[in-house]
């Protein structure tokens, strides 16, 4: 009974990301339509963008091989299952040993991967170039995030994100320089990731400066849809990422009951929309980059990292 | 000492070494002197915070002269030197910004590992960690002096190893109000004196480079 | 077991005078291969019987050699992990051959050499005296020298083969010197003798360091690599993918033997230049594998950077046993070998597909291929594990040793030396940059090669490899998989070798749910590759199925849309070399990269042309000057050439007085 119960819990789980994810995009997208004085599509578009996408037909480059046509569901489904592992409402769910968040984080480097293969697929300029830039990109924001995670794990004991999540509502932190540099690493390595302003622009079909979407440009149908939803997806993840780890405060123990459990979800979307919020203010504030200013952008996120734990020892060492 | 004054303390000087490694990563005139405006501040917090719990009412006007000085008439100072020579937009630098952080990095590390060694004696954790950060944004400041090229950015860079030197006193629990206030007005003095040589310089060769001035040592004649 | 190991070991060299003599047959290639397959399998077998038994330390004597030592082999724990590693590899690499061999122009240049060399290899792993491991050593590098001279019409290979030679030789030497250190006065060169010698940690620290040069020079670690990128490429591909997958795992084997088992305690600061060694290596390694624009060249810079990452691990392992610490450097040195083992199974793998593309088109260089995913279908599947595992992503076997390597790094606050405690997190960072960038080099060597469009006729018309081929890559990429989702096996499997170094192993992984890996208690992480696995499948599948059910499941085939402006021409699509641009750019001060822009002048009507220049920093700034010095001094003493008889006869009693002198001044 206690196993079904688990399951059911974690089953819940990834239905919530993956329901409330294109919520998510949508609000932040009404956001900045609104700081511009616009009044913007509705909350729900993206969720009827995929409906119509979905029940469209595909439209297939003449020489796309297999591996084209699968990459869309192993993208999402290796986001899906990243996302699915994050904790958002609660701890301790079933499967939350199986990966750590050195694991999640090469679960979502294993969707780029793939993504920067089907990239190359159709053999365009611009399928190369955005999987060369995303690649390069990766390349920084992969260590850097590395290095956030130790950290993090300094000063949580463990890598696994229940635990972690476990200590830092416990109070024991205090006020640490050191989580505020992870939290700024995390924050430009969860930009660079998602494809935000300043270092993609997620709305742009400029070929010069996109990344992300010159990957994407031969995909239609429900391919495009599966992307896109893992896009999404994407972006959650790393709301609840830094949710958890850095504000944990609501999220339901191990052993909570229903009424923990509702209140955490309560959180949840109240972090969500929080979140949504200070990233469109963000992304409406700041310019893009141009891409070769990239580096720099997330060797701050790195070398904040490294700060980070170098600064811990201080404390430690005391 | 309870560990919530040690955590906001911690919290103060180390976000003094976060400031002066986002002004290595400045590439803009305003933005550097806004950065550094915001170390000023910091550092004034910093004292005041260290005035509180040492119950050190003398450390009260080191944070005033801190605000005061550095945190308004210097950056507004530079902001109108800025203006007047019309070079906002750019930051010459030596080398690349990241190898700059590099070496930035190495430096906080080798301040810590030294300054955690030296003072293993010492009683107070505090004062002990305080030392660490401040020698780190003094080295941070003479890095920033050596790999910038524009004279201003070389004044900021001094200015800002000044800081770690006040955060250093303040750490120290000794230094008299005497000294602090001939060091401030002397670094104010520093600054005018320098403020004035731009001027020059900028006359006689078009540019703050100080590299330029290479060309004319005494010795190369 | 050793007996077994041990006639076999023999029987590969006799395999090679075999060969030798069969020169004309056409069944040669075919017996040879076979013959070292199945050999190469009994190995692999004889090492997984040890482990699995955990039998002692067994030794035979052999008159042979030396007059008053003989050879002694034996074959514990230590030797079983690379005796198994050995096997699997050569098998794979001789099964391979059997198709590959087909091909070949000149058998008889790579006949007589192969089954030697692995010989060799299984000598050098069992070998029990300080004389039979330098000599199978010896006769391993000159093996595997004859083999990369086997193409030698080409100028570049003469070069890479001499380059190889010189580097080979100095590796050796400094071996010698390190093993004679070792022996001590005494002389005791059995290794029994070597483990019970009291040493000075001067000289340890001393021989560790002669270790790192000697072995490093074999395994490729900076500022010694420069031959590998050279040596290996030229190579017939099975040869590649032994010398690359298992060669460079023998010369971490000494590394591992001498500062583990033989040489005793180390002080913690030894541990330093390994793992800054390591770091470094693992970095600029796959930086120049992002940015060279030959296949198997790629490979080979790869190879340098997995060396770097298991030496990073091996130093770590230094760091926390010379702290006391036996649990945590039980869980760096089984990250370490762990990841020889995979780097084995995939590295051979991916070498095995650059010879398949190479045998399929004729070319190696990635932008006269392209497209191959149509053509070669199989080889397509099969290359993709490589490179996903190769990337170190989750769920295959590169992920699992990555993931253990970070969960020792992250240990490193226990270490009692605050240097270590801060270089240890900078080197993980090293190391995780590195990992990044592999996945980037894979995605570029992947891409280029399988997909897009052919860029060359030959790429056009490639056909798939024979069945020997494809099964030799099948059986390797099978092995990746299994080992991702059932790493507990293969830490089980090793925990002898990792006991008998330094003295604790990881807890028996057999027995947790699913399959998680869980390696110290004080971790507190696991990671499960079974259900990572089971999870992306699942959830892939059925969100296809569902998609395709409920949904759409319409399709229609068009022309590419490229943002409306799509050219016939596969020129313009990305290449290798356009690919790498923004990770040159970036890294521009480590890869020494210059580009020039040359302009035509106006009214000319010839194209602009874009050109970049990169250079290995270790060749420009150590290797040319010592050439010159060489070249300065040989030069000066070309004059000894030409003396009179008088000058010769004063030269021999000049250092006949010298010599005395000396002899005197020493009493």
């Amino acid at each position: 009974m206690e196993l079904i119960g688990n399951l059911l819990l974690q089953a819940v789980q990834m239905l919530i990301v993956l329901a409330l994810a294109p919520g998510l995009t949508g609000l932040v997208r009404k956001i900045k339509a609104r700081l511009l004085r616009r009044r913007g599509a509705s909350i729900l578009q993206p969720y009827r963008d995929l409906a119509r996408l979905m029940r469209k037909e595909v439209v297939l480059a003449e020489n796309a091989s297999w591996l084209f046509r699968v990459s869309p569901y192993t993208i999402f489904a290796a986001t899906w299952v990243a996302a699915a592992l994050v904790p958002t409402f609660a701890i301790g769910l079933h499967f939350s040993w199986t990966a750590d968040l050195i694991a999640i984080v090469a679960l979502l480097g294993s969707a780029r991967f793939f993504l920067a293969l089907a990239g190359m697929d159709v053999g365009t300029s611009f399928g190369g170039l955005g999987a060369s830039r995303e690649m390069m990109i990766g390349a920084l924001a992969e260590p850097a995030m590395l290095l956030m995670v130790f950290t993090v794990a300094l000063v949580a004991g463990s890598t696994e994100l229940s635990n972690v999540v476990a200590f830092m509502e416990s109070g024991e932190v205090g006020i640490r320089v050191s989580m505020g540099m992870a939290l700024i690493a995390l924050t430009i390595v969860a930009l660079a990731e998602n494809a935000r302003i300043p270092v993609d622009n997620p709305a742009t079909h400029l070929e010069l400066t996109m990344v992300h979407e010159a990957m994407v440009l031969e995909y239609s149908g429900r391919h495009l849809a599966m992307i896109e939803l893992a896009a999404s997806l994407k972006l959650l993840l790393y709301m609840a990422l830094i949710g958890c780890i850095f504000v944990p405060w609501g999220i339901a123990p191990a052993t909570a009951g229903v009424g923990e459990l509702v209140a955490g979800f309560a959180f949840f979307l109240a972090k969500l929309a929080v979140g949504g919020t200070l990233l469109a203010v963000f992304e409406t504030s700041v310019a893009k980059m141009r891409v070769f200013r990239v580096p720099d952008f997330i060797g701050a996120a790195l070398m904040l990292g490294l700060l980070g734990t170098l600064l811990l020892f201080v404390s430690r060492s005391l | 000492m309870s560990s919530y004054a040690f955590d906001i303390s911690h919290l103060l000087a180390g976000g003094l070494v976060l400031v002066s490694f986002m002004m290595i990563y400045q590439d803009r005139m305003y933005a550097l002197l806004n950065t550094f405006a915001l170390q000023a501040v910091l550092l004034g917090l910093a004292v005041a915070w260290q005035a509180f719990t040492q119950e050190a009412p003398h450390l009260y006007a080191t944070a005033a002269i801190a605000l005061v000085f550095k945190a308004l008439i210097v950056p507004w100072a530079l902001h109108r030197v800025v203006a007047r020579m019309g070079i906002q937009r750019t930051v010459e630098t030596v080398t690349g910004v990241m190898p700059t952080m590099l070496a930035g990095m190495g430096l906080v590390a080798l301040s810590i590992l030294l300054m955690l060694q030296l003072t293993e004696a010492a009683e107070n954790a505090l004062a002990r960690e305080d030392l660490a950060f401040a020698l780190s944004v003094i080295l941070l400041g003479m890095l920033m002096m050596v790999t910038r090229r524009n004279a201003v950015t070389q004044v900021v860079g001094f200015m800002s190893l000044e800081n770690g030197l006040i955060l250093a006193a303040a750490g120290a629990q000794g230094m008299p109000l005497v000294v602090e206030i001939s060091v401030a007005f002397s670094v104010l003095i520093a600054m005018i004196v320098i403020g004035v040589f731009l001027f020059r310089i900028r006359e006689r060769f078009d540019s703050v480079d100080t590299e330029a001035l290479d060309a004319f040592r005494g010795e190369r004649q | 077991m050793i007996e077994l190991s041990a006639a076999i070991a023999l029987g590969l060299l006799a395999l090679s005078l075999a060969a030798a003599a069969m020169r004309g047959l056409s069944a040669a290639s075919a017996v040879v291969y076979g013959t070292s397959a199945a050999f190469s399998l009994a190995l692999a077998l004889a090492g997984v019987w040890t482990l699995a038994t955990q039998a002692g330390a067994q030794g035979v004597h052999l008159p042979i050699g030396l007059p008053w030592i003989g050879a002694h082999l034996t074959l514990d724990a230590l030797s079983a992990v690379f005796l198994m590693l050995l096997g699997v590899g050569g098998a794979a690499a001789s099964v391979f051959a059997i198709g590959y061999g087909r091909h070949e122009h000149e058998p008889h240049r790579v006949l007589p050499f192969y089954p030697g060399f692995l010989g060799a290899m299984t000598m050098v792993v069992l070998a029990g005296d300080a004389f039979t491991f330098l000599l199978s050593w010896e006769v391993m590098s000159l093996l595997s020298w004859a083999l990369v001279l086997t193409n030698h019409r080409a100028e570049e290979t003469r070069a890479a083969g001499y380059l190889y030679l010189v580097m080979a030789g100095f590796g050796t030497m400094v071996l010698l010197l390190a093993f004679g250190l070792m022996a001590g006065p005494e002389g005791g060169y059995e290794f029994e003798a070597m483990r019970t010698v009291e040493r000075s940690p001067a000289l340890a620290v001393l021989v560790l360091a002669l270790m790192m040069i000697g072995a490093g020079s074999k395994a490729g670690l900076l500022p010694l690599h420069v031959w590998l990128p050279a040596a290996h490429p030229a190579a017939p591909s099975h040869v590649s993918a032994l010398m690359s997958g298992v060669m460079t795992k023998v010369a971490l084997y000494g590394f591992i033997r001498v500062a583990f088992d033989l040489l005793g305690p180390v002080p913690w600061w030894m541990s330093v230049p390994v793992i800054v060694a390591g770091a470094l290596t693992a970095v600029v390694g796959i930086l120049f594998a992002n940015i060279d624009g030959d296949g198997k060249r790629v490979l080979a810079y790869s190879t340098i950077e997995n060396i770097g990452v298991i030496f990073a691990a091996l130093g770590l392992a230094l760091a926390f046993r010379a702290n006391g610490m036996p649990a945590l450097a039980a869980l760096a040195l089984t990250a370490g070998l762990i990841h020889a083992m995979n780097h084995m199974l995939f590295k051979s793998l991916l070498f095995m597909v650059a010879g398949a593309v190479l045998n399929a088109t004729g070319r190696r260089d990635l932008d006269g291929l392209g497209g191959l995913i149509h053509r070669m279908p199989k080889t397509a599947v099969l290359a993709l594990v490589g490179v996903t595992a190769i990337s170190a992503l989750p769920p295959l076997n590169g992920f699992v040793s990555e993931w253990l390597l970070f969960q020792a790094v992250l240990q490193s606050p226990k270490l009692s030396q605050p240097g270590l405690q801060f270089l240890v997190p900078a080197a993980g960072g090293l190391l995780a940059l590195a990992a990044a960038l592999a996945a980037a080099a894979f995605v570029r060597f992947y891409g280029v090669i399988f997909l897009g469009r052919a860029r060359s006729d030959e790429a056009r018309d490639a056909h798939e490899v024979d069945r020997w081929s494809l099964g030799a890559m099948a059986g390797l990429a099978l092995l990746c998989v299994l080992a991702g989702i059932l790493p507990g096996v293969l830490i089980d499997l090793v925990a002898p070798a990792v006991d008998l170094a330094v003295g604790a192993h990881l807890p028996m992984q057999a027995n947790n749910n699913w399959f998680t890996l869980v390696p110290v208690a004080v971790v507190h992480s696991s990671y499960s590759g079974l259900l990572v696995m089971v999870f992306v499948v699942f959830s892939g599948g059925a969100s296809a199925w569902l998609v395709h059910r409920l949904a759409s499941r319409r399709l229609r085939r068009a022309p590419a849309w490229d943002c409306g402006f799509p050219n016939a021409d596969p020129v313009t699509q990305y290449g290798a070399g356009s690919f790498s641009q923004p990770i040159r750019r970036v890294m521009a001060p480590v890869l020494a990269a210059r580009e020039t822009v040359v302009m035509p002048p106006p009214g000319d009507a010839t194209p602009a042309r874009h050109e970049v220049q990169t250079e290995d920093l270790a060749w420009a700034r150590l290797y040319l000057p010592i050439i010159a010095a060489i070249d300065y001094a040989t030069t000066r003493l070309n004059a000894l050439q030409f003396l009179t008889i008088r000058r010769y006869l004063s030269l021999v009693f000049g250092s006949l007085v010298l010599l005395l002198t000396g002899l005197a001044i020493w009493n």
